[in-house]
């Protein structure tokens, strides 16, 4: 029998993860790609030294039609979770705080109000957040309450047919940029969402500052003093805890893609200086030791992108169990993370500067590490899945 | 308004590329193949004056070249034409400027339209020629070199970059123009375009859908392909071992004097 050559493996995609692409799958991928590749790398790594995002970033990501890609009607593009996958993935080779951006206004602020919100809330606020004309945030986490998000003490009460919002929401991104927040609140019903538009009176939003993680994102505190809200506020389908997961289970499914781009932009860079940095005489990619931690990075890079284009599959044919979501945040982001400390280590000085992305995408996936639920919790649901056993509640 | 676009499918201009000494052709395996980066700037123009012309104008887009690349068109597409059409036949192969844009001419004659827009070079083999030959089988005026183009009833106006400014042109239509870099940047496919490229049809027809007088291929052509090189491998650059920084800065100063940069 005849046997074909095989072609060379390529450096990144060993594994020839694209060959399982559609056509369309490649175009969308390609499409972000070369969006990020002229808009944003020349410029991220000084948003990050500012601590800024352009507010025009917004519009360019409606334009392509990012927001909300993966939701369908009011303006949204309706396309399947593999190509929302992708699109993650490349915005986060760029930076994790554009991709944060995109996750926080399509599979936060936008999820909400499409799966929980009434026809009227829809036609108000989706077409315009999906091109980027409004911006939304999601205030789940509190200063006392984060991985028990259950706890909450931002208080809603009915007063006549509306609402009377009192409490303080914490690391919300996009916060003081949004038009729009969705804030989540302890009723005597037990908790609700409830849609906040920016110049409410009561509601007041000021930016963390001194971050040194997630640089080129905003981060806020809101603080919600007596705001009064109509009655068509109220999401009137997010009904317990379970509705602002759901949220953030979209979301973390995005990271899983995400964190893969991050740790592709860490590998790609450590690889090519290693095969033209100089030391003892030869390059030294040419070293045993770091030829040893490329293929390290390489293997996890592959099997994370395999990963992540399987749980893509499996959400777009619907049976991807939450559980299966949060195998592959804590895979993804602690491999991305490994990956970008390795990566740091083969530029040696040089890997500790802005001039290259590895640091940028180290101290941002330490972020990432923690945000839409901590390692340790996505730890702990699967922890609970194998035995039955709840380490947490 | 009807306008057509053409566009060629060239190899990843990024990509390094290699030449088959037998067959003095580029290698193509295992390199990408892409819409010929000047004809983006030329289909940009065609949808932004669809865009403004508004009602049932269309825009389509042409190639000639392998009907197992025509996919690639699917990126015109998802960016805003409407269709597209493929004219591919093994006839064709060998064909140089002029034989080309006869073939060319001839399936474009087959469609309708106002205007002609043509990018002003290829990316793979930069004669630049193809426009004024395609004009001139297609009997139609050529304004080449344009960084505006405003049409209003049936009249044309085009701003020509030159070396030393720019011309304004008058014209009518039907017309085919080349566009400059200077149009502006061609835009992003959208994720809505790309979703709903994949109901746009791109349609193939061969050389016996076309009504020719002449022969084409390399029986057509009238110039012949002699020998294909790649450019020489550069040689190892000069390095200067200098004492010190002024020592350095003076070498690189008489480096670029001898080369007349400075
Ligand atoms: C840059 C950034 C942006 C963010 N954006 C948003 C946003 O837009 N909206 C929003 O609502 N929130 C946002 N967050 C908040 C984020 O979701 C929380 O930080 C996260 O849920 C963890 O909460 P915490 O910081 O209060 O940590 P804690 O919950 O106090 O956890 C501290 C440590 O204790 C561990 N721990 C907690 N409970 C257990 C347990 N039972 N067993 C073992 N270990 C445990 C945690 O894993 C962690 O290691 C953002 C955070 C960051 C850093
Ligand atoms: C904040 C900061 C302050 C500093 N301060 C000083 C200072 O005051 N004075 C001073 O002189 N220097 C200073 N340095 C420089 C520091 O000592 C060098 O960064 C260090 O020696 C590594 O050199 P390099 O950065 O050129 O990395 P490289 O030597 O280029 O190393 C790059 C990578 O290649 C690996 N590598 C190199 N050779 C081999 C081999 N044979 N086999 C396997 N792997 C190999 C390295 O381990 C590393 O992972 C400073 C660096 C930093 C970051």
């Amino acid at each position: 029998m005849l046997k074909a050559k095989a072609a060379a493996p390529d450096a990144t995609d060993f594994l020839d993860v694209a060959s399982l692409l559609s056509d369309e799958e490649r175009l969308v991928r390609d499409t972000v790609n070369a969006y990020v590749r002229e808009r944003v790398l020349p410029n991220v790594a000084g948003w990050f030294e500012a601590g800024t995002l352009p507010r025009d970033l917004g519009h360019e990501l409606g334009r392509l039609g990012l927001l909300g890609m993966h939701l369908h009607g009011f303006g949204c593009a309706g396309a399947s979770a593999v190509a929302y996958g992708l699109a993650c993935m490349e915005l986060e080779a760029g930076d994790s705080g554009v991709r944060s951006f995109a996750s926080v206004q399509g599979s936060l602020a936008m999820y909400a109000i499409h799966r929980w919100g009434d026809e009227g809330q829809k036609v108000a606020w989706l077409p315009a957040m999906a091109t980027g004309e409004l911006i939304g945030c999601f205030g789940l986490t509190e200063p006392y309450f984060g991985s028990n998000p259950g706890g909450m003490r931002t208080r809603a009460r009915r007063a006549g047919a509306g609402w009377i919002l009192d409490g303080t929401k914490m690391w919300i991104t996009n916060g003081s940029i949004a038009d729009v927040a969705i804030v989540w609140a302890a009723t005597d019903e037990g908790i609700r969402g409830f849609i906040v538009p920016r110049e409410t009176r009561g509601f007041a939003a000021s930016d963390i500052h001194r971050k040194l993680s997630l640089r080129a994102s905003i981060t806020s505190e809101l603080v919600l003093t007596d705001c009064r809200l109509p009655a068509e506020a109220l999401l009137p389908l997010a009904d317990g805890l379970s509705a602002p997961l759901a949220c953030l289970n979209e979301a973390r499914y995005g990271i899983v893609w995400g964190a893969m781009g991050a740790a592709r932009t860490c590998y790609e860079t450590a690889l090519e200086y290693s095969k033209t940095r100089v030391q003892f005489d030869r390059a030294i990619g040419g070293y045993q030791l770091t030829q040893e931690k490329l293929v390290n990075m390489l293997l996890e890079l592959d099997k994370g992108t395999l990963l992540a284009l399987h749980l893509g599959r499996a959400k777009d044919a619907g049976r991807l169990h939450p559980a299966q979501v949060s195998f592959g945040k804590l895979n993804n982001v602690r491999e991305a993370l490994a990956i970008a400390r390795e990566a740091r280590t083969v530029l040696g000085a040089n890997g500790v500067t802005l001039e290259y992305p590895i640091i940028r995408h180290m101290n941002n996936l330490e972020s990432v590490l923690t945000y839409e639920g901590t390692s340790e919790m996505h730890a702990l649901v699967v922890g609970k899945e194998i035995t039955g056993l709840s380490a947490f509640t | 308004m009807k306008i057509v676009v053409t566009v060629k499918l060239v190899p990843d201009p990024n990509a390094e590329k290699r030449i088959d000494p037998t067959t003095k052709r580029l290698v193509r395996t295992g390199v990408e193949t892409v819409l010929n980066p000047y004809d983006e700037y030329a289909l940009e123009a065609g949808l932004q004056l669809k865009e403004r012309a508004g009602g049932d104008s269309r825009v389509t887009v042409f190639s000639m070249g392998s009907a197992a690349l025509k996919e690639t068109l699917r990126r015109a597409l998802a960016m805003g034409a409407d269709d597209a059409l493929v004219l591919s036949d093994t006839a064709l192969e060998g064909s140089d400027v002029w034989a080309s844009a006869y073939a060319m001419a001839k399936a474009l004659s087959t469609l309708e339209f106002d205007l002609l827009i043509v990018g002003g070079l290829t990316d793979d083999s930069s004669t630049g020629a193809v426009p004024g030959a395609l004009a001139e089988h297609l009997g139609l005026p050529c304004i080449t070199n344009a960084r505006k183009i405003d049409v209003g009833d049936g009249k044309l106006e085009v701003e020509r970059e030159t070396d030393v400014g720019y011309q304004i042109v008058r014209g009518s239509l039907p017309v085919l123009i080349t566009t400059a870099l200077t149009f502006g940047e061609p835009r992003y496919a959208s994720l809505k375009g790309i979703m709903g490229a994949k109901k746009k049809t791109i349609g193939t027809i061969g050389v016996s859908d076309l009504s020719l007088d002449l022969p084409v291929g390399t029986s057509g052509s009238k110039t012949e392909l002699r020998s294909f090189a790649p450019p020489p491998a550069r040689g190892k650059g000069r390095t200067v071992e200098a004492a010190d920084g002024v020592a350095g800065a003076t070498s690189i100063f008489e480096f670029l004097r001898e080369k007349k940069f400075v």
